[in-house]
């Protein structure tokens, strides 16, 4: 039998949760600060991180019905981020390719830019539309 | 305390400060490896709170894929090896909204769980897990193994300018 079943160790949750929420501060603060798109999707990673450990710690406080909810729900947003920071990346890699940078506050949100931007990409001069 | 809490709190203040680095850090590429040591750091405490494996499913997926792709990204938006003066924007919003945000429900839980304690569970193997994700959750398993496809093929037709251009305006 595994000894945690017979003598089960006592933790404090409230320290794990108040790191996940820490986690998740700081990766709000890095997505609002940082200009570099790269470094964006590491302060996302981090967001993604801190509720990852709520979910397992609270997967270690309650009972539930489901037996490791939690963890089967941090799997699956681990996966989830997987296929985040793939399309992530490579909409940054176009980016970089059209603008030569990832600065995301030089994106350009307005139709006229983006139509250049396009027609630039498809080697035609003349916007299509 | 007890063993698991001092574990908890040194893993903790690791993945705390190494993420305090990552978003102030000027350079690129140390950003990238204290990210590393943040997410190990939490899969130590995965592993503290007896989730094997997904401790061990974030060593492999975080630390080493997606890592490794933020990486390659840093490479190939030839970002400078030193520091970086244009990183950042203005500061003060972001400490205003992230500060609020994470002493905000860093105060909520502290409030909701006070200092009590509670009896870790048995460990969840991938025995374990595994029975839950192939019984109760076995449909969103499957969903979520179309999400991936469909991220993979809108990874590469983003990535192709020839797929993307022909689709944006090429030849409409």
């Amino acid at each position: 039998m595994h000894p945690t079943l017979m003598h089960p160790t006592l933790m404090h949750p409230t320290i794990p949760y108040v790191v996940a929420a820490l986690l998740f501060g700081l990766g709000t603060y890095g997505v609002l600060r940082r200009r570099n798109a790269v470094l964006l999707l590491m302060a996302v990673e981090l967001m993604l991180n801190a509720v990852n450990l709520v979910l397992i710690t609270a997967d270690a406080t309650v009972r539930a019905a489901l037996p490791h909810s939690g963890a089967v729900f941090a799997l699956f947003i681990i996966v989830i981020a997987a296929a985040e920071i793939g399309v992530g990346l490579a909409l940054v890699l176009q980016l970089y390719r059209l603008r030569a940078t990832v600065a995301v506050d030089e994106l350009p949100l307005a139709d006229d830019a983006a139509n250049a931007g396009d027609a630039a990409n498809a080697g035609d001069p003349v916007g299509v539309d | 305390m007890t063993g698991v809490d001092v574990l908890l709190l040194a893993l903790g203040a690791v993945a705390v400060g190494a993420a305090l680095l990552v978003v102030t850090t000027d350079h690129v590429v140390r950003a990238g490896l204290y990210l590393v040591l943040c997410l190990g750091a939490v899969a130590g405490l995965y592993l503290v709170l007896t989730a094997e494996l997904v401790a061990w499913v974030q060593v492999l997926i975080y630390v080493g894929a997606v890592v490794v792709l933020l990486l390659f990204a840093v490479m190939l938006t030839r970002a400078p090896i030193g520091a970086s003066t244009d990183l950042n924007r203005p500061g003060l919003p972001a400490l205003l909204i992230g500060g609020g945000a994470g002493l905000g429900l860093a105060a909520l839980l502290v409030d909701a769980y006070r200092w009590s304690t509670v009896p870790l569970p048995a460990a969840g193997t991938a025995e374990r897990l595994g029975e839950q994700i192939f019984g109760a959750w076995v449909l969103p398993f499957e969903v979520l193994s179309v999400l991936l496809l469909a991220a993979l093929i809108g990874a590469i037709v983003v990535s192709r300018p020839d797929i993307g251009a022909t689709g944006a305006g090429g030849r409409r």
